[in-house]
C-alpha cells in the first residue's frame, strides 16, 4: 500500500485507528490448536494435523470451497498474502500486520480472525469454546505483546454464555484487549436471559462488546442467492440487522446503560433503513417493547452504539451524508479497513469526503475509537 | 343551555347551544372510573377520561395518523417484570397507568399526561377540564 499518497494528503501524521482488520488464522492452525486447553481434543488436532492430508484445519466449521471473495483471482490480497517474511525474531502475523499499518498509517490496528467468524454455526457448541479459548490465548501471548500497537477484542463462545463469561474475567486486563467480540453470524437471540450475566461482567470491564458481522450462505434465504456478490452483500448486514432489533428492543440498552456496543463490518447503510423501520413500527406497537424510554433510532445513535465504517457504502454521497448525521458519525463512527480482505478500505473514504470538517474525520479515523478503548494518542 | 345528547354508539353529539367556550359535560356520577366517553362539542370531537378524581380531555384526534384516538380501548401500561440480574420473566400490567389506544394503528396515549409513553413528543392535544360541584367541565379553545 502507497504511505505516499497519506503524506501527500497530510493525514500520513493523524492518529488513526483501524477497528477491524484481519489476520488469516488457519496459516498459523497447528500452531492455535496446541493452546486447547483439552488434552484429548489438543492432541485430536494435532494427529489430525501430522497425519491427514488435503483437508481443512482441524475443528473448523465453515463453507469450506465457498470462498470466492477473489472474484476468481481478480483480488489476490485475501487469497494469499505473498508478501516475504524472513524475520525469524517475531511472528509472521507481525510483520504482515505491521506492514498493512504502515500502509495504512495506523497507530493501531484491531486484528480478528477470519475463518472463526463462522464458529457460532458450530455444531459442536463446545468447539467454538475450545478454539476459541486456543485463539485468544495464542493471540495475547504470541502475537500482542510483539507491537503495543495491534490489539484485540476477545472473541467470546457465545453459545455457551458461562464460558464467554468466564473469557471476559480472563481477559478483562489483559494487555492488548481493548474489548470483546461476539461473531454475529449464529441463530442465537442476543437478548436471551442466558446473556444477562455476559453483559453485566462486560458492562462492569468498561470495555465494549462488538458484533462482528459474517455470511452465511447456508442460511435458508440466503441460499437463494446464486452469486458471492449477493450473498455476501446481504448476509454481512442481516446478521447485524436481526441482532440489533433484539438488542434494541428488548432494552439492552436500559438494563445495561454503561454497556458499550460496537457493530462491526456491515457498512453503514443497514442503519438508517432498521432506525427508520424500527421506529415506524415501534409507534405502534409499543407494549411489547416497554423497557424502552425513546425511539429505537434515539437508541441506535446514542453514545452507547458505535459503528465501523467498512465498507462504506458512497455511491449516493446525499444518503451518505444523512447516514452520518442520523448515526451521529462526528461521534459514532470508527474507521476499519477489513484489510486484507476483498473490499477493504483506506483511511481515503473518510479523508476524502466533501461533507466533513476537518475535526469530524480525525475523531472517525482514530480519535473516537481512542476515547471509546482508552488508546494512547500520543503513542 | 339546552342541550341534547344523542348516543350513536361510542359518540355522543351535543346539540343546542354551542357557543359557549365551556362545557358542562356532565356530572361525575355519570363517568365510571377507568373509562371514557367522546363528545362533539362545537367543532371539536373530544374525548372525556375519568382517573378516580381525576378527569382528562384530550382531542379526538391521533397525531400519528388522524386516526380516532379517543374511540379506542383503554389499556393499563405493559412493563417488563425484569429480575434484580436484568433477566426477563416477561411482562406486566401496571394497574396504576392507563393508556388510550387508537384504534387505527395502535398508538398509546397516556391518560394522565397525553403523551406516547415510548416518545413524550407524541402527544395528544389536551383541554382545560375540572370538576365544580361533582359537575365537570370543559373548556374548547
Amino acid at each position: 500500500m502507497q504511505e505516499n499518497m497519506h503524506n501527500k494528503k497530510g493525514f500520513a501524521d493523524w492518529f488513526i485507528v483501524d477497528v477491524d482488520a484481519h489476520h488469516v488464522e488457519t496459516v498459523s492452525w497447528p500452531e492455535i490448536t496446541s493452546y486447547i486447553d483439552d488434552p484429548v481434543i489438543r492432541h485430536q488436532a494435532e494427529m489430525y494435523h501430522a497425519e491427514r492430508v488435503g483437508t481443512p484445519p482441524y475443528g473448523l466449521n465453515g463453507d469450506l470451497g465457498l470462498r470466492y471473495q477473489d472474484v476468481g483471482g481478480r483480488i489476490p490480497h485475501q487469497s494469499s498474502q505473498r508478501e516475504n517474511v524472513e524475520s525469524k525474531d517475531v511472528h509472521r502475523d507481525v510483520i504482515l500486520t505491521q506492514r498493512a499499518m504502515h500502509g495504512l498509517s495506523l497507530d493501531y490496528m484491531v486484528v480478528f480472525p477470519t475463518p472463526m467468524l463462522f464458529l457460532g454455526m458450530h455444531p459442536q457448541r463446545e468447539m467454538e469454546v475450545f478454539l476459541s479459548r486456543a485463539y485468544n490465548r495464542w493471540l495475547t501471548q504470541k502475537i500482542l505483546p510483539a507491537d503495543k500497537g495491534i490489539v484485540t477484542l476477545v472473541v467470546l463462545p457465545f453459545n455457551t454464555p458461562d464460558a464467554a463469561v468466564k473469557m471476559v474475567e480472563e481477559y478483562a486486563n489483559v494487555p492488548g484487549v481493548i474489548g470483546f467480540c461476539v461473531t454475529s453470524t449464529r441463530y442465537k437471540a442476543v437478548h436471551d436471559n442466558e446473556y444477562m450475566k455476559l453483559y453485566k461482567a462486560i458492562e462492569e470491564t468498561g470495555k465494549p462488546i462488538a458484533f462482528h458481522a459474517g455470511y452465511h450462505w447456508q442460511d435458508p434465504s440466503l441460499a437463494t442467492c446464486n452469486t458471492f456478490l449477493g450473498m455476501h452483500s446481504l448476509g454481512f448486514t442481516w446478521c447485524n440487522i436481526v441482532h440489533m432489533t433484539n438488542w434494541v428492543l428488548n432494552g439492552i440498552p436500559e438494563r445495561f446503560p454503561k454497556l458499550k456496543s460496537i457493530w462491526v463490518e456491515s457498512g453503514l447503510s443497514w442503519v438508517p433503513f432498521l432506525m427508520q423501520r424500527l421506529d415506524d413500527q415501534y409507534l405502534m406497537r409499543q407494549s411489547e417493547a416497554p423497557l424502552l424510554k425513546k425511539m429505537p433510532s434515539e437508541y441506535m445513535s446514542s453514545e452507547n452504539f458505535f459503528y465501523s465504517c467498512q465498507p462504506m457504502e458512497k455511491s449516493n454521497m446525499k444518503a451518505l451524508e444523512c447516514t452520518f448525521e442520523m448515526i451521529n458519525a462526528k461521534n459514532q463512527l470508527l474507521y476499519s479497513s477489513d484489510w486484507p480482505h476483498f473490499d477493504f478500505d483506506t483511511p481515503n473514504v473518510i479523508y476524502d469526503l466533501p461533507f466533513l470538517d476537518e475535526q469530524s474525520k480525525k475523531n472517525i479515523l482514530g480519535l473516537n475509537a481512542a476515547k471509546l478503548f482508552n488508546l494512547d494518542i500520543n503513542k | 343551555m339546552n342541550i341534547v345528547i344523542k348516543n350513536y354508539n361510542f359518540l355522543l353529539i351535543f346539540e343546542g347551544n354551542l357557543n359557549l367556550e365551556t362545557f358542562h359535560v356532565g356530572s361525575v356520577q355519570e363517568f365510571k372510573d377507568r373509562d371514557k366517553k367522546v363528545l362533539i362539542l362545537n367543532d371539536s370531537e373530544v374525548g372525556i377520561f375519568r382517573m378516580g378524581k381525576d378527569f382528562f380531555a384530550y382531542e379526538n384526534l391521533c397525531p400519528h395518523q388522524g386516526g380516532p384516538v379517543c374511540q379506542g380501548r383503554l389499556f393499563s401500561l405493559v412493563k417488563e417484570n425484569l429480575d434484580d440480574n436484568s433477566k426477563s420473566h416477561g411482562r406486566l400490567y401496571d394497574e396504576n397507568n392507563l393508556n388510550i389506544v387508537c384504534p387505527w394503528h395502535g398508538l398509546e396515549f397516556d391518560i394522565r399526561t397525553g403523551k406516547h409513553p415510548g416518545n413524550p413528543k407524541i402527544k395528544l392535544k389536551s383541554f382545560p377540564i375540572k370538576v365544580d360541584r361533582e359537575e365537570v367541565y370543559v373548556t374548547i379553545k
